[in-house]
Parts: structure tokens; sequence; C-alpha cells
């Protein structure tokens, strides 16, 4: 990660995210930070607080409620040759820049043979675990590794959100940054009967100031082990943490960061060691994030499985409200799968 | 008021459908033309309280005997005149010739723009050659203004070797960056709130230059045009917001997306724009028109949108038939005339051009389009299997600035 003299701060990810958009305006003039909230007040989880005061309104500013119309701008700036980085309140309600983003923005570079471009990062926060009912709960995921041209980034913790947006902004293409809400104040391991933990309370929460970035495409080993491999992102990678150690299971435990470009490697690795995968994700489960990644390791990796893979994700049903935690893959369905793929020849 | 439910008749659905169809007459005589010069030109920083009657009337500028009117053109130059004149015969020239050449199975599809080469040809040259233009698949005449390379255009078409676009993208949706084309999509309105995001760029910036979004009344309905109207407004974005109103989506008649009850630009007014109603048949009106809002945006005066009244004379692409919905003679009583025979007659009128010439000048344009036609069906067409392809690796790339493991996986796997 980095070394005893980098200078450091204790942050959650909300100011990990706000001190990344800081950096990289201070860095690069191109950089514009616009959304719905996100000028004068700072956006409603904060995350683009104070920029407005620092940089001008020019560079970071609110807009109309028309997320098709903050993505479509984006794209014609970007084209330009600003760097915009914009904020859709909620993975929920991106739907209406669908059409924008993967028509648009992942293709401009295609269609046009490089001659236009749109280096442009949509961040949005999702994923469940607050209480925000079907429309602020969604985990969209799926819906942007399904298509070319769009790279898509999740951070869970603060050191690795500030590093992987700096990464993101900085790319010459379209990138989706999914930041996981439930994570913002701290690391949730899906004890949701259990006091807040706080980032200061994280390694993780330690933040170097200023600038360094994490490369997109690259997986993070969170826990070595020798039984079973456990792909997981987003709010998932702390419930597997907790799952492992309840059970005792000896997982090898991969925050994939980046669902696309992929870390095949990593992946691939792992699971040729431990012969046995288990696939965790928030998101509903039929052509989920988790299918893909269940038909890479069969095909790569069949050989040296033990056990059928296993998948623990949202049911295929929308988000509820008050059954929240029948819905969450909590540490006990993580557990009991990890369990399961352990019993099995 | 009533409450007694009763006493209401059951409702009906109101569907609006255009005044004629296949067998009909058509007759325009109900139709509201101003006479030419009719509405005067404000200055470009008049508040927009000050320019409502522009929304309605119609702006013209050449009356029926080739003569100009009022305030819109003064002192206009003779050489770009006849530069307008034969960017619009070259326009239509080069339609004509690559209709032929899909009907002859050289490539999949074409669009002509039959009847609105006024608009684009006159627009591109009422702007700088560091504007963008964010068109449809209908603004070719934007090409032919700036003496555009034909041969690029075509191997484009033709999906041949020599496409820059290597094939890549279906015919008519160039990109040249360096022409202020953008890269044209295929899906409708999305490029009209990316054109708003460039002029706010240029804003941003404190850089001058202006952006041209183009767009057709069927595809006003969508959600991006109403977010970049917005966007426009709120922003004051440096940008002409173009509507090319040619009564005809396809088979869908205009009044299906506008209603019939408001002009477009009448709805654009609704959302603080400077809106302009302009004969889009009038070479004239386009440029004088075009000027006036590339120099209100130039200015920082913000956003005009302009509807431009025109009528789509020919089918909507090689793959439609238009006598199935409207009838055949619909656009000979069209009342707004041809924009060539127009801008003919006025260059005839002030003596810088004759009938013979442009006869001529028929001849030497079907000629150059024949000939170019045929060096660049030398580089192959697009069924052409037994000749050289473009290549298929050009498939996985540009898909990301680099080729991630999985698509060079795949590319493999292709065997390419």
């Amino acid at each position: 990660m980095f070394d005893d003299k980098t200078e450091t701060k204790t942050m959650n990810m909300i100011e990990a995210i706000r001190d990344a958009h800081d950096v990289m305006m201070e860095r690069d003039s191109n950089v514009v930070v616009f959304g719905e909230d996100v000028g004068y007040f700072g956006g409603v989880f904060r995350c683009t607080a104070g920029l407005q005061e620092k940089y001008g309104k020019s560079r970071a500013f609110d807009t109309p409620i028309s997320e098709n119309g903050i993505v479509g701008a984006a794209v014609g700036m970007a084209a330009y040759g600003l760097r915009p980085c914009v904020e859709v309140q909620f993975a929920d309600y991106m739907f209406p820049a669908y059409d924008q983003i993967t028509q648009e923005a992942a293709r401009l570079r295609f269609r046009s043979k490089g001659q236009f471009t749109a280096p442009m990062t949509i961040r949005m926060p999702t994923g469940g675990g607050i209480f925000g009912g079907m429309t602020h709960s969604q985990s969209p995921e799926a819906l942007f590794t399904h298509v070319a041209g769009l790279k898509t980034v999740i951070p869970c913790t603060p050191y690795d959100a500030k590093g992987l947006l700096i990464s993101a902004i900085e790319d010459d293409d379209p990138v989706i940054f999914l930041e996981p809400k439930r994570l913002y104040n701290g690391p949730f391991d899906g004890h949701h009967d259990r006091p807040v933990v706080p980032w200061s309370k994280h390694p993780a929460g330690e933040v170097p100031v200023g600038y360094y970035n994490i490369p997109l495409g690259k997986a993070a080993t969170i826990r070595e082990g020798s039984d079973v491999t456990v792909l997981a992102y987003g709010t998932m990678r702390f419930v597997a943490e907790v799952a492992a150690e309840e059970t005792g299971v000896d997982a090898e435990i991969l925050d994939l960061r980046t669902l696309l470009p992929l870390d095949l490697e990593a992946i691939e690795q792992s699971v040729r060691k431990t012969g046995r995968c288990v696939i965790i994700h928030e998101a509903t489960r039929t052509s989920g994030f988790g299918a893909e990644l269940l038909s890479i390791v069969q095909e790569s990796c069949f050989y040296h499985l033990e056990a059928p893979v296993m998948r623990v994700t949202g049911w295929d049903t929308p988000y509820p409200h008050a059954q929240e935690w029948e819905y969450f893959p909590g540490p006990k369905r993580v557990g009991e799968a990890l369990k399961k793929v352990m019993e099995a020849a | 008021m009533n409450d007694n439910k009763n006493d209401y008749a059951p409702l009906a659905l109101h569907v609006p459908e255009p005044p004629y169809r296949p067998g009909d007459t058509p007759d325009f005589s109900d139709f509201e033309i101003p006479a030419a010069g009719e509405v005067p030109m404000p200055p470009v920083d008049a508040p927009l309280a000050e320019l409502s009657y522009l929304s309605h009337d119609i702006i013209r500028v050449l009356d029926d005997k080739g003569k100009a009117q009022g305030t819109w053109v003064k002192n206009i130059d003779d050489e770009l005149l006849d530069k307008g004149l034969r960017a619009m015969m070259r326009t239509r020239a080069f339609d004509d010739r690559m209709q032929k050449a899909q009907r002859q199975g050289k490539t999949s599809f074409y669009m002509q723009c039959t009847g609105e080469e006024a608009i684009a040809t006159a627009q591109r040259m009422a702007l700088l050659d560091t504007d963008m233009h964010f068109p449809t698949y209908r603004q070719q005449g934007l090409l032919f203004a700036q003496d555009w390379p034909v041969d690029k255009m075509m191997n484009q078409i033709y999906s041949n070797v020599e496409d820059d676009l290597e094939g890549l993208q279906l015919p008519v949706l160039y990109s040249f960056k360096e022409a202020g084309y953008f890269t044209v999509s295929g899906n409708l309105a999305t490029q009209y709130i990316q054109a708003v995001g460039w002029g706010m760029a240029s804003a941003i910036k404190g850089d001058t230059n202006i952006a041209a979004a183009w767009i057709g009344d069927g595809a006003t309905a969508e959600g991006d045009f109403h977010a970049a109207m917005v966007f426009a407004g709120v922003y004051q974005a440096p940008v002409i917001l173009n509507v090319v109103d040619n009564r005809w989506a396809i088979s869908t008649y205009h009044d299906i997306a506008g209603a019939g009850t408001a002009t477009f630009a009448q709805r654009a007014s609704g959302y603080g724009l400077a809106a302009l109603r302009v004969d889009g048949n009038d070479w004239l009106a386009a440029y004088a028109a075009s000027r006036w809002a590339a120099e209100r945006a130039r200015r920082g005066h913000g956003a005009t949108f302009i509807e431009w009244v025109t009528y789509r004379a020919g089918a909507h692409s090689t793959s439609d038939d238009p006598s199935k919905y409207r009838p055949k003679e619909e656009h000979e009583a069209w009342p707004l005339g041809d924009p060539i025979d127009r801008l003919k007659k006025h260059l005839i009128v002030k003596k810088l051009w004759s009938e013979e010439r442009h006869t001529q000048a028929e001849a030497q344009y079907a000629d150059e389009m024949r000939s170019e036609a045929e060096k660049a069906e030398a580089n192959g067409t697009l069924h052409q299997y037994d000749r050289p392809r473009p290549s298929s690796k050009s498939v996985f790339e540009n898909v990301y600035k680099e080729m991630p493991e999985h698509l060079r996986r795949q590319r493999q796997e292709m065997g390419v």
C-alpha cells in the first residue's frame, strides 16, 4: 500500500471521494464536476462538498434533475476536451441516462475510430443496507459490465475509493464508478444488529494526502487462504471476511475492485490453488455479474474444481423495504455457502 | 363541473392525422406564409421578450421573383451566393449517385436530403471552421459547403478498405472531426444534448467556439431533446438548436410529435430560448438566420432555436416508400418551392448566373459524382467478398484506448 513515511489522514469513504475530486481538480483544469445538488450544497452524500467554493461555479455546479441531460452534456464536454466527473444521485436513477451511457459514451471512440472520445467518470451510489427501498438500493453493475466500451469500478474502502477514483478520472475511456453507499461511513459486515464501526477503526481508513492512484483492472487479495476462493466486491467484501472468521473456513477473499476490465489472472490463479469457489454479490442473481464470474471459473478452472461453484446473491425480486435483512446476503447465508462448498466431495 | 358522472359523454382519443393521404389532392392554400422581408431582424442582444414574434412567423428573404427583401440580408457577397448554389447542386448530384449505387446493390443503405439542401449548406457557411456540428444523417450539406473530399464520403458509404471508419459504422453515419462534423449516432436526439454539453465546455474554458445541434421534427419527442432544451436555457449555452421540420418522420406526420397546436419554435420559447421560424427552402434566409444565431451565441447571449420549415422531398431512406402514406403530388404542391430553383432564380436576377450555366453545372456535377463513384468502387463495395475488405482486427480496436485482456483473448478466438 504505502510506506511509513507517507503522510496520511483518517477519512471515511465520503471524505476520500471528495479528496480525490479535489486532487484532480487541482491538477487538471479540464476536470469538471456536476450533478443534482452537487454544487453549492456539495451533494446529498456530501461527496463534492466545498468544491464549488474552491474551484468556482463553472467547474462544480448544480444541474437540472435530468440524468440523460447530465450524462449527455458530459459526453459533449468530453468530446470537447474536458474530463467530466459527474454524479448520478443514486444508481437507481441512472436509467434515463442508460442510452447516453451505453450507446453514446461507450461507443464514441469505436464509432469514430478514435476521432472523438469520452474520457468521463459517472459516479453513482449503489447497493442497499440503508432502508432505501426498491429505488435507492439497487446494484446495477451487470447492466454496465454487459456493455462494450465501459469500465466498471466498485471500491469498498476509503483508501481504494480515492485511488480508484483518481484513476477513473485520469482514464481516457468512460468509467462507471459505483460507490457502495452502506460503506460510506464504515466497513459494514452485514451484522446490522451490532454497533456501527467507523472507518477510523479500520486500516483502510488511513488515506494518503495528495495524489496517488490504484490501477483499474486489478483485484486485491483481502485474505489469503487455502480452502476456497471467495469472489466479492462492494459491501460483500466485509461480509465475506466476517463469514470466514465465523465459520473457520480458510477462505481466500478477492475484492475484485474493477469488474471490467476484470483481473482474470488473479481469479484463475486463486481458484486453481483452492479448488473451490463461492461468488457473492448483492445484486439479483439471474444474469447477474456472478453468472459471468461463474462462467469464467468454469471455463478456465474446471479441472481444478473439487466442488460445484456457489453463488450467494440478492433474490430475484425488487429490493424490499421492511424486509431489508432478509434480502441482503448477510454473513449467515455466506457462511452457509462456505460450509456447503467445503462439505462437497 | 358536474358531480354526476352520467352527464359526461364517453371520451375519445384524439390521434392527429395529416391533411392528405395517398389519393387525396393536396392543397396548401390555407398555409400561412408571410411575404418575403415581412419579418424584421432584431439586434442579437435584444431581450427575449422582444423576440416572441419570431417563433410563429416565418423569416423569408427571397420573394417569388427571386429578389432579396427585408432587413435580414444586407450586402451579401456574390461569391458566397455562387458557392452556396454550387454546394446545394453538388449535394443533390451526390445524393442521386449514391441512391443509384444503393439500388445497384453496392451498399446497404442511403439517405438523401433532397429539398433540404439549403439549410445545412447555408448554416455551415455561416459558422466558423472551429465550431462543431452534431448532425443527423440528413446534414450532408455541411460537408459540401466546405468542399469536403467526396471520396472520403463514398468510401464510407461503400464500407471499403479506404473507409476511415474501417467498415464499422453504417453508411452515411460519418465522422469527420476536421470538418467540424461530429460522429453521427444512429439513435435519434442523443446528439442534441451532447451539442449543448460541447457548447457549455467552450464557455467553461472561456473559448468562443459554438456548437450546432441538429434534429428532425419527429425526434423532438425524445427525452434527450427536452434535456437539451432545459440545459441550453438554464446555462445559456453557446449553441444553435436546429429542428428541421420536413413534415415527415418516416411515415409519421409532424403533428404526431408536435400536436399541431403550436409551432416547434413556440415550444422553444417556453424553455427561455430565443426561437426563430425560418423558410428552410430559402438559402438567403437560412444563411442570415444562422449568422444571427451564431453571432448571438458567440457574443454570449445564449442559445437560439431555429425551426426550419421545409419538406422532405424524397423518401426517408432507401428502405422507405412514401407513396404508401402520402400523396405523390404533395411535394409539388408544397408552397415553399425548391431551394436550388429559388437561389438559382436570385442569381439569374442578379445577372450572376444563367439557365445555360445551370444546365452545364448540373452535367458537370453529375459527371464528377459518376467518376468519383467509379474510383471509390475500385476500392471495393459492401458485398464484394472476393476483394480486399476492411480488417477483421479493427472490430476489437478502439473499443477501449488499450485492449483489455478479455478482448485480446476474443480476438485470438476469432483467429486474427
